[in-house]
């Protein structure tokens, strides 16, 4: 390993970050807000119907908040949390992302099979890109050179140029492709398929897979092996995958694209989300209404916390005791 | 901007046999005939006017494959088309299926009734196409009667009663009135339930057919109650495919039973209260494009189109003997708005798929449940599994 990059794990491991969650509620049509280090419920605050996806603007003062049902995205202060306006989503909106230029927000509407691109400046759609049938994930590479969707029955996933806005490549994936993320250095794209229970390892370069992963629990039904949320973890070579009703979550070495372990956490689990300082995993478990904390480091679950109904997104801010604490810490990724 | 996208948008949605793509960007470069034979039975007579009688039932769910097919096939240069074609009443179904093997046909998926389907298997075989079935669900299909080309996508009969007998075991509702109608199709049905009954220790008390011929309209409330006198038991299992009498059962029972079996609690590929897994985005495509819900027969040809489509997409090729072997593969799985993939049964070529138990407003439960083990998939405890599977190709 780097000895740089473990310099700067030494150096994070002697600090530590308060964080709050802001987690939506499918069912409960509201907001829980969480401490990150306690795990406690701070409370709970009413949004839109059917709350999914949920995300920080790049200057961490509006919240968005998918709300699938009203056919937008609302606009929260981040403060207040105070609804404040709404984005142009295009019909139900799920999962969106961020460019980083923290200018353009990608949305998926999955009964139109397109993909809304919406300017957060000027609060108005500038494209809608005709995409496969169901939309679902959206990832966009840091570098903010790609950006891709899943399409869940075409079974594939569209390469987006964001310079124009358009398609400029396809790769088929195992069926039920449900999210997508990039590896840190914009290498590699992991894809999660649901239906066929397997992680794809896409060269970005060549837009072609290079490594698959089917995963394999023992007692475990194959059937229920439903991998849908990944995360990629700043040091380029861990990766956590959500497994759905396998009650899961992988630890995957991105490298030789094998599970070093299991994590057993709520029901259903859903999305996952890191604590600014990348020392706890937050996971959303959907059927058993809880989250589940994981110690990064020894890689163990630690606790759960029960929010509210269907806990689907998660969004962490760090609390800003002073202004260097509120930004997150940049990794530097370690040599391959 | 916004303005013209939307028209863009809607020229997209409305000529979806010619779409936008593949005439401009991507080049279609290979081209997938499908068929769809339907063969027109004549109306049954019906207990209430409450359910409108379907003209296009299972095209429909063919049609909206088709289109999914080339919202892929836009990406890999595959065009599907879709051709239909209804036999009248009473009319010989051979003749429309030789002309559709003449006219290159090279995959059928055929609405016809058990009869029919075993004399195009045979066509089938020797013509080497491929057969789907899509609303046939005697089990005699999938057992003596199975053939090499033909592939069942709706469930069996029995897949269905194994589901209705797991959920009862767990409600350990087991024992169980039998009251069947006299059609043959009543028969099928109750001749997978017995055979339910025995794999999952249930005992059927009482057995009793049906054979009041006045209208069950003006006479259940008199007649129900003595005609389900008499014995003890859990629930009252109805065997009436048509829907002859089996709606007037509930609530007019001597002892206070629910109902299940062909109305009450009942097992289905699809139900429009049908939510999970996606299957929402499935329903409101379907309303759209029909302007009604979707039923067993629309689902299983979807989703036989969407095999169709996978295959021809994973394998790269149009050659029915390509497809087939892909479907039959380890490789091949098909999403069916189940939360599970759907795979086919190399013994019988079957379908596996969970089976929806509901009743009119709501999914009660869908089975099996992962505590019914096998050493397989939890799937093969519906139907007939391997070692009871008399199909020999």
């Amino acid at each position: 390993m780097n000895k740089y990059f473990f310099m700067l794990l030494m150096t994070f491991s002697t600090m530590i970050f308060a964080d709050t969650l802001y987690i939506t509620l499918e069912k409960d049509n509201a907001l829980a807000v969480v401490d990150g280090e306690t795990g406690q419920l701070l409370k709970t605050v009413p949004v839109g119907q059917r709350p999914r996806g949920i995300a920080f603007s790049k200057d961490q003062a509006y919240l968005y908040v998918a709300a699938s049902d009203d056919d937008t995205i609302q606009i929260l202060d981040a403060t207040t949390l105070q609804v404040s306006g709404n984005l142009p989503s295009g019909d139900d909106p799920e999962l969106f992302k961020i460019h980083p230029n923290g200018l353009w927000l990608y949305v998926s509407n999955e009964d139109d099979n397109i993909v809304t691109v919406v300017d957060l400046k000027e609060k108005k759609a500038i494209a809608e890109i005709a995409v496969g049938v169901e939309p679902e994930g959206i990832a966009i590479a840091q570098n903010g050179q790609w950006v891709v969707n899943t399409s869940e029955t075409t079974n594939m996933v569209h390469w987006i140029d964001p310079q124009n806005q358009s398609i400029k490549d396809n790769t088929l994936v195992d069926p039920r492709p449900r999210a997508a993320e990039f590896s840190v250095d914009n290498q590699w794209l992991f894809v999660t398929s649901e239906i066929a229970g397997s992680l794809s390892r896409i060269d970005v370069s060549t837009k072609q897979v290079s490594a698959k992963l089917n995963f394999n629990i023992a007692g475990v039904d194959d059937e229920l092996i439903q991998p849908v949320g990944v995360l990629a973890h700043p040091n380029n070579e861990m990766l956590f995958v959500a497994l759905g009703p396998a009650n899961r979550v992988a630890v995957v070495d991105i490298e030789t694209m094998t599970v070093t372990k299991y994590l057993l956490v709520g029901q259903r689990v859903w999305n996952l989300a890191f604590s600014p300082d990348f020392k706890r995993l937050y996971t959303t478990n959907g059927v058993s209404n809880d989250i589940s904390i994981i110690n990064v480091d020894k890689l163990k679950v630690t606790k759960s916390v029960r929010v509210g109904h269907y806990p689907w997104g998660i969004a962490v801010k760090a609390n800003s005791t002073d202004s260097s604490s509120s930004k997150s810490p940049t990794f530097v990724p370690a040599e391959r | 901007m916004k303005n013209t996208l939307l028209i863009l948008r809607l020229v997209c949605y409305s000529g979806w046999l010619m779409t936008c793509f593949s005439g401009s960007i991507y080049a279609a470069n290979m081209s997938v005939d499908i068929a769809f034979l339907t063969e027109k039975m004549p109306v049954s007579p019906a207990l209430s006017n409450l359910d409108p009688i379907l003209p296009d039932a299972g095209v429909q769910g063919a049609i909206l494959g088709t289109k999914d097919n080339n919202t892929t096939g836009k990406f890999t240069g595959h065009h599907y088309q879709l051709k239909h074609m209804d036999v009248a009443v009473g009319e010989d179904v051979v003749p429309a299926f030789e002309l559709l093997l003449k006219e290159g046909y090279q995959y059928i998926v055929a609405d016809v009734q058990t009869s029919t389907l075993k004399k195009l298997s045979a066509l089938a075989n020797t013509n080497n196409v491929l057969l789907f079935n899509v609303s046939s669900t005697d089990s005699e299909l999938r057992n003596a009667s199975c053939s090499m080309n033909t592939f069942h996508i709706i469930p069996s009969d029995d897949m269905k009663a194994d589901a209705l007998a797991q959920w009862m075991l767990k409600k350990r509702w087991k024992k169980w009135f039998l009251v069947k109608g006299r059609d043959q199709k009543d028969l099928n049905f109750t001749k997978a339930i017995k055979r339910s009954a025995k794999r999952f220790g249930i005992k059927i008390v009482a057995e009793k057919t049906w054979n009041f011929d006045h209208d069950a309209r003006r006479t259940a409330q008199a007649e129900i109650p003595v005609f389900t006198q008499g014995t003890d038991y859990d629930v009252l299992v109805v065997a009436d495919v048509k829907g002859l009498f089996g709606e007037y059962l509930t609530m007019n029972t001597w002892l206070p039973r629910p109902v299940v079996g062909t109305q009450g609690l009942v097992p289905r590929a699809w139900h429009r209260t049908h939510e999970r897994w996606g299957a929402v985005q499935m329903q409101n495509r379907f309303y759209k494009q029909s302007g009604r819900w979707m039923n067993d027969v629309d689902y299983s040809s979807w989703l036989a189109v969407r095999a169709i489509g996978e295959a021809v997409t994973r394998a790269n090729s149009v050659k029915a003997e390509d497809v087939k072997g892909f479907m039959l593969s380890d490789q091949f799985s098909l999403a069916g708005f189940k939360g599970v993939k759907l795979t086919f049964r190399q013994w019988n070529q079957q379908l596996r798929q969970p089976i929806l138990l509901a009743v009119p407003r709501a999914i009660v439960s869908v089975l099996p449940h992962k505590e019914f083990l096998h050493p397989r998939t939890y799937l093969d405890t519906l139907g007939y599994d391997e070692p009871e599977s008399t199909c020999d190709f």
